[in-house]
Order: C-alpha cells, then structure tokens, then sequence
C-alpha cells in the first residue's frame, strides 16, 4: 500500500499537511481562549485576597476559605436548593406534558388537530417579554408572586417542546401501538409505555434544553422574586455580587458555584448534550 | 407477541361508546391541561399586553384607555430611540460577527481527528455557563488596572489601558463580547450538525470533477448549508434583540450605563415595568419589541420558502 492512499485514522499522520497543522494549533489556542472566563473564575475563587491581582492561573497558596466565607450564611446553599428544584420540576413538567401533546398531535387524527397544533406552534411568536407584565399582574392576583410556583408557571409547558416531540414521535411506527391497542391497553398506556420508550433521545435532549434553560433563567425569576429566600442562583449571585461590590475574588467563588453543577453534568453526559443540541437544534 | 392475545382479547372494546368516540375522548383528555395552559399562560397574557398597552396602568390606579398614547409618547421619547439604536447595535455587529466566527470554527474543527472532542468541549463549555454568572467575571476582566485581567495584559504587551465598562463608546461593544463568547458554542455545534447531515457523495464527485476547496465551499457546502444558516441567523438576532443578563449584571451600579449607552429595550422595559411601574407605557414597549421580533421571524419563513 502505498502511503498516498493511507489516510484511514490507523495511520492519522500520514497525510498531515503543514496548513492542518496551522488549523489545528489555532483552533487550539481559540478553545483555550473560550475557556480563559472559566479557568480565571476558578483559579481566583481559590486564591486569598492578597493574591487576586496576581494573574497566575495557579494559585501560590490555594484556598478553600472564599467558598467556606461565601457557604458559611447558608444563602447559596438556599439559592442551590431553589434552583435545583425549580430546574428539575419545570423539566419534568415540559417531559410530560410536551411529550404527550406531541405525541396526540402526531399520532391522531381528530377534528381540530390543525388548529391546536398551530395555535401552540404561534406562541413561539411571541417572546416572554411581552407575558411578563401580565403573569406578573396574575401572580399578584393568585399570590403567587414571592413562591416557588411563581416562578415555575410559565415554563410548564413549551411549544419548543411540543414541537421536537411530535417530530420523533411522527417516527413512531403505527404498527407497534395498533399491536398495544389490540393487546387491550388503554391509550394512556400505550403513549406511557409503548411510545415513550421509543423516542428516549428526544427526550434527554428536551430534558437538557429545559433543565439549562431554566438552570440560568434570570428575567422572569427577577422580577416575580423580592425575599432572598426564594431567589434562585442566578438573582441571587447577581444579588450577592452588588453586596459585594469590589470583592472579586468572593464574587468569582459565586459565579463559581453557579457554574460547576452543569459544568459537571457536562462532563458526566458530554455525548448525550452535543448529540441533544445538534438534534434538537436540527428538528427544531 | 401472538400467544399473548387470548387473555387480553377480552376486554371489552365498546362499553356504550364506539372506537372513534373514545379515541377523541382520549384526545381531549391529554390535550386538556395543555389547551388550559397556552389559553390562560400564552394566549390571554398576549392579548393583555396589547390591552394593557392602550392603556394608562401603573398599579396604583385602576388601568383608563388612553388610545395609542403610550406609542406617542414611546415616539417622541428620546430614550427610546437610544436604547432602540443600541438594541440594533447588538444585533448588527454582534449577529454577523459570531455568525462567521461559529462557521470559520465549525468549518475547521469538522475536519479535526486530533484530539477532537477535547477542542470541541473547549468551545462548547461557555455555553452551558449562567450568563448573569459570567457577566461578573467579564466585568472583572475589564476592570482598569492593577484588577482587571485585560488592562493588565494590554500593559504587559505595551499597549494602552482601555476604560471598557467605564466609556460611552467602549462599554456595548464590551458587553458584546460577552454576549458573542455566550452564545458561540451552541452556534458552533449546530453549524458542525449541518456540516455533517451533507452526504459525503457531493464532495467525492466535486473532487471527481476537479474542484478546489474554495469551490467546494462557496459551490455546494455554503448552498447545502442555508437552513441551518438561516436558522442560526434568526436564533442569533433573537438573541441580541432579547439581551438583557449580560446588560443587567455588567453595568449593575446604574444598569444600561454609562449614560445609557448600552441599553437595550428589555432593560427599558423591565425598568418602565418594575422600577417606575408605568405598566401601561412598559406594555408598549413589548409591543413594540413583538412586533421586531415577529418581522425577523416571518423573514426567516420567506428566505425558506423562497429557494428550497
């Protein structure tokens, strides 16, 4: 064999080419350069005060004092909390219930069918800026405003969602739930057990969507929140950050804090994210 | 599956209704939470905020028609036309410029084997980041010397400090690149899924028929690549149309500063809502930024439509 023609990734330098050399060291240096922010939130939440306008990436004496100063109050383990459940619950609301409407606008045929699909495709239109003033009109209607609740409402469901799920469930072969209808299940179990299971993709990439979206929400939960106990992380480092006016080094422990719990589930699941992105990003 | 049927034929497949009429009961059953939900969530709040906009509400006092008044006023508001310049502002520089960005970076990590998905998680990683966290840690990198890690890189290559933050003219650029840097690699990720979902044959027969790179791109990769493009195009201007974590927690001492110079009209309209409460003029405001939003959205329906 000769070597023109080993270009098969057993032999991955054989055609290496000094502008692929070029591409790859400034497609290198542009990633390192991505995640400057990052490294510099980390490398300064571990540093005492003394050092923080020493640019060393590695701290001369590493610290875990900012996080223990910052924990010791208890108000971030709060916001965490907060966050955490109002993340997970809106994600398995937006599973539910964006999965079943998919699935009944995909998988039926009834009167109506157009309508509904297009009227919920419409809210798409229109962007939560314009809701906000009556949700938050509603909520001081309800007493919802200052509540968990308040702050999940309006994500409970999504278009988006509705949307990317009647997309894979259209993939869903009828055969398999006329099957589950003649072996006498009702139409509740069929989507719970029969299609549901077939279309698991979509639904981590909906899961992530929704958990990060609402992981990072700042609008909403602003404005419907006023008591620090019910702030999530992002209101509530913004909150902190203000307090702390020049205090970087307490500021980036924070934002620190923010960042890790997605930044570990990154790392945990980074095929199932890249893949949900490109998916949803495609179907959507 | 066929042994299975016997035991579970016998359940009853018409109880009083037919087939067809317990199937739509089914289906009104699963959509009727749904139904409730986009009615009283989505659809009332919309036609509320167009109410509300007619209208002189600021809590105190019970909301009077004041016809188009609001936008009158939102005309004449030399404010508005500000935060308008500089919501445009963040879309045309900011839009263009991660737009390229993304592609350049996607053109060539799509071809990376070394080390791929290490240099693909790079760019990536920003994305999964809070903004209104990372906006302080810019904030910080543009802080003026001896804190603020750019000045003092500037200072150590020999180049002047920049005021950044602190300057009419440098401050929405500034926050631009954060915003840019937040948003590059969920553009990069969905460019790479378009550059990959085009069938490998193209290229082989372009090759077959002699095409250089260049041609190759500019010829079939490019063409190939509209709907994604196209798509990116309008999730990216949404975005800087919508920019407001960045804004709010970058210049938080006096948010939209300085002197107003990158203020964009979601921190009006959160301003106009919740610091004056002047709901009714605030209204008007979304209307005005639905109705931006809807023309970009109807021009990415129109460029589909068009050619494919």
């Amino acid at each position: 064999m000769s070597a023109t023609t080993a270009t098969t990734p057993i032999m991955p330098f054989a055609n290496v080419r000094p502008g692929r050399i070029i591409a790859w060291t400034l497609l290198f240096i542009g990633g390192l350069l991505m995640i400057t922010p990052i490294v510099f939130m980390f490398s300064t939440s571990l540093k005492p005060a003394s050092e923080v306008y020493d640019l060393r990436i590695i701290p001369a004496t590493p610290t875990l004092e900012n996080y223990y100063a910052v924990m010791a109050d208890g108000r971030f383990l709060r916001w965490f909390f907060n966050s955490t459940l109002v993340a997970c619950a809106v994600t398995v609301s937006n599973l539910f219930f964006d999965s079943l409407v998919g699935y009944t606008l995909a998988k039926f045929r009834f009167r109506g069918r157009m309508f509904v699909f297009i009227a919920i495709l419409s809210t798409l239109m229109i962007p939560t800026e314009m809701l906000v003033i009556p949700w938050y009109l509603m909520s001081a209607q309800f007493g919802w405003l200052d509540s968990y609740w308040g702050i999940m409402f309006p994500g409970m469901m999504t278009a988006f969602g509705s949307f990317l799920m009647k997309q894979f469930f259209e993939g869903v072969p009828d055969d398999f739930l006329e099957a589950a209808r003649i072996d006498g299940l009702n139409e509740f179990a069929i989507w719970w057990k029969v299609a549901m299971p077939l279309v698991t993709p979509a639904l981590s990439a909906l899961a992530i969507f929704t958990f990060l979206g609402n992981w990072t929400a700042f609008f909403w939960p602003l404005i419907v929140t006023t008591s620090p106990e019910l702030y999530t992380l992002p209101v509530g480092l913004s909150s902190f950050a203000v307090q702390e006016a020049i205090q970087w080094e307490r500021i980036m422990t924070g934002a620190a804090l923010a960042t890790i719990p997605t930044l570990v589930v990154f790392l945990l699941l980074q095929r199932y994210i890249v893949r949900g992105v490109m998916l949803a990003g495609l179907k959507g | 599956m066929a042994t299975l049927a016997p035991a579970a034929s016998t359940h009853a497949p018409h109880r009083g209704m037919s087939m067809r009429a317990r199937r739509l009961f089914w289906v009104w059953g699963f959509l009727a939470l749904p139904i409730v939900f986009y009615s009283v969530i989505r659809f009332y709040p919309t036609f509320q905020s167009f109410w509300l906009s007619l209208t002189d509400w600021n809590l105190m006092n019970p909301a009077k028609f004041i016809g188009v008044a609001n936008y009158q006023k939102l005309w004449a508001d030399p404010e508005f036309w500000k935060v308008f310049k500089n919501t445009f502002a963040y879309l045309i520089f900011g839009m263009p410029i991660s737009l390229l960005l993304s592609f350049v970076i996607a053109y060539y990590l799509d071809r990376v084997r070394f080390l791929h998905g290490f240099i693909r998680a790079l760019y990536f990683l920003p994305y999964l980041t809070t903004a209104a966290a990372m906006a302080w840690v810019w904030r910080w990198f543009y802080q003026p010397p001896p804190i603020g890690f750019i000045n003092e890189v500037l200072t150590t290559v020999g180049l002047p400090q920049q005021p950044f933050l602190r300057s009419t003219s440098q401050a929405l650029p500034s926050i631009m690149v954060t915003a840019i840097w937040a948003g590059l690699g969920f553009q990069i990720i969905i460019f790479m899924a378009g550059l990959r979902a085009i069938p490998t044959t193209y290229y082989e027969a372009a090759r077959i028929d002699g095409l250089g790179e260049w041609a190759i791109l500019r010829r079939i990769t490019l063409p190939l690549l509209k709907p994604t493009t196209v798509f990116l195009v309008v999730f990216s201007s949404i975005g800087f149309l919508r920019i407001f974590d960045q804004v709010y927690n970058m210049t938080s001492n006096d948010p939209g500063g300085p002197l107003g110079s990158t203020k964009p009209l979601v921190l009006m309209i959160y301003q106009t809502a919740f610091s004056s409460y002047a709901m009714g003029y605030a209204a008007a405001q979304t209307v005005v930024l639905f109705i931006i939003l809807l023309c970009i959205s109807l021009l990415q329906l129109w460029l589909l439509r068009e050619k494919t």
